[in-house]
């Protein structure tokens, strides 16, 4: 691929179609039988989307590996039987649901960091937040796999006029000063070592504790903390637009 | 941003060139995290007279800002010189056999290396890279080097189809690689990595030199071949491009901007005797 950058300032890959090989990538993972977790939320109306979620990534999602794929959700009754596949597992949590959804989002980096701390690290080495609202239509394979992986958000590929971009202002603790900022990352779809994410998810949550105590929000809420934080930690590899393109655009 | 070159393996490594990176922001990553950078070179017989160039060298440009302890293995103590080193940055001597062939010297730095890493080196460094002697640096050599398993491309076979890679062929040899397989033909003068890493490839590199002593075999280019075999099934997790690994012989093709790393030019027959 020479029409897209595949390589940051700092050596981590970019991802796109075409500059990897899957089998030998599979080779490679398969000599160290990792295990990787997919953590998703499913509360109040998101119920909806967990068949199709569930389905797409059952069969697209690290195929062939063993993945325990973890459900947040307020509403456990209203999973039906989902059929998994021989080597992935499903894990149903119960949580509280809250009155507003950037609430609910921004104590999901609380919620992974705790889980992660007290069950996660003993059962995955990776871990993947990946929202619900989601389907796959393609394999995603294990080229994702590496110590602390974001997504470039599609946003950042469009020529729309309202453009997501970082928080400015400088009393919310996700603010990027003006000039900086390699990428625009999505929430969506990030992840990485247990560790990594561990350390991602209470640094995003401790700023958002920080702005409410502060009475500010920040404009795309989680994302904006996501994406200070990925400024000051850069990932080890970068997924393209590909892996997640918001319907929208 | 490089367009005339592979930038990326097939498996996702970066391969490292000139116009890949941002030097200032690896650095703002990695000297926060206080690092120790190991460097062996063995110096047998007369190859200690490389040691004073070498090292002067690389006080100019190797990982400059951080600590550096240099190994220099070798059988002839009283030969190496005195080299002035910048503060942070030691140098240590490492005394060792001196082994009849210039081949089995060759051969043996892999266990040499292992043993090394367990009794020593792996208290003292994080990363570890193992330098060919008769070399010198010409430009900077600094943290986009960093990796967990690091090898560099050969600088005679960068730009060659993989049929003419010389690659052990003879089935008998560990180091065997059928016809149509792979990836790059690395240089055995350059390869590196975490301390833990550079223990285990280097101890199967010596296993398979030992099965091919058994069968009374050499493979082609010694543990070049090995080496090459080992990283074909276990591939690194970063390339440096044949500006880390240059053979000044050869006349420079436009895709290296920049030479760091490269062979002094010398008499074989006469050093290696």
């Amino acid at each position: 691929r020479r029409d897209v950058l595949v390589l940051t300032p700092w050596l981590a890959p970019i991802v796109w179609e075409g500059t990897f090989s899957r089998d030998i990538l599979n080779a490679q993972y398969m000599q160290k039988n990792l295990v990787t977790g997919v953590v998703t939320f499913a509360v109040k109306k998101y119920w909806f989307f967990i068949e199709g979620f569930m389905s797409s990534a059952n069969k697209y999602f690290l195929a062939g590996h063993q993945v325990n794929f973890y459900l947040f959700t307020d509403n456990p009754e209203q999973i039906s039987h989902l059929q998994m596949a021989p080597e992935n597992h499903l894990f149903v949590i119960t949580v509280q649901n809250h009155s507003q959804w950037q609430d609910i989002s921004m104590s999901c980096m609380d919620i992974i960091s705790r889980y992660i701390r007290s069950q996660f690290q003993y059962e995955v080495h990776y871990l993947y937040s990946i929202d619900i609202d989601v389907q796959l239509f393609e394999h995603i394979g294990v080229e994702i796999i590496d110590t602390l992986m974001g997504t470039i958000s599609s946003w950042q590929y469009t020529a729309r006029r309202e453009s997501k971009s970082y928080e400015t202002r400088t009393e919310s603790q996700a603010a990027i000063p003006k000039e900086e900022g390699d990428f625009y990352y999505t929430a969506s779809f990030y992840g990485g070592s247990v560790a990594e994410v561990y350390k991602l998810t209470r640094a995003c949550f401790k700023g958002v504790m920080e702005d409410r105590e502060n009475d500010i929000e920040a404009r795309w809420h989680d994302e904006s903390h996501l994406n200070k934080y990925l400024l000051y930690h850069k990932p080890t590899r970068l997924l393209s637009p590909e892996y997640y393109w918001d319907e929208e655009l | 941003r490089r367009q005339d070159v592979l930038t990326v393996t097939p498996w996702l490594a970066p391969i490292v060139w000139e116009g890949t990176f941002n030097s200032e922001i690896l650095d703002s990553a990695y000297r926060p995290l206080n690092l120790t950078i190991g460097v062996t070179a063995f110096a047998i017989g007369k190859y200690t007279r490389f040691v004073g160039h070498f090292l002067e060298s690389a006080e100019k440009h190797f990982m400059k800002g951080y600590r550096v302890n240099y190994y220099i293995f070798t059988d002839n103590p009283e030969t190496i010189p005195n080299v002035q080193l910048q503060p942070g940055r030691r140098f240590v001597i490492v005394p060792i056999k001196k082994y009849p062939s210039w081949q089995e010297i060759s051969m043996r730095r892999m266990e040499a290396i292992n043993k090394h890493i367990a009794e020593t080196s792996h208290r003292e460094v994080d990363y570890l890279f193992c330098l060919d002697i008769d070399m010198v640096f010409y430009n900077a050599w600094g943290p986009e080097t960093l990796g967990d398993i690091v090898a560099a491309i050969h600088p005679g076979y960068f730009n060659v189809p993989r049929s003419q890679f010389p690659y052990e062929r003879r089935r008998s040899s560990a180091a065997y690689i059928p016809d149509g397989e792979g990836d790059f033909y690395y240089g055995g003068a350059v390869f590196g990595g975490l301390v833990k890493k550079v223990y285990e490839f280097t101890k199967t590199c010596h296993m398979t030199i030992l099965m091919d002593k058994a069968n009374g075999i050499m493979a082609a280019w010694q543990e070049e071949s090995h080496l090459n075999r080992h990283f074909l099934s276990r591939k690194p997790s970063k390339v440096l491009s044949p500006e880390y690994l240059w053979d000044d012989r050869k006349p420079k093709p436009p895709e290296i901007h920049l030479i760091r790393f490269s062979t002094v030019d010398k008499n074989y027959k006469e050093v290696r005797d």
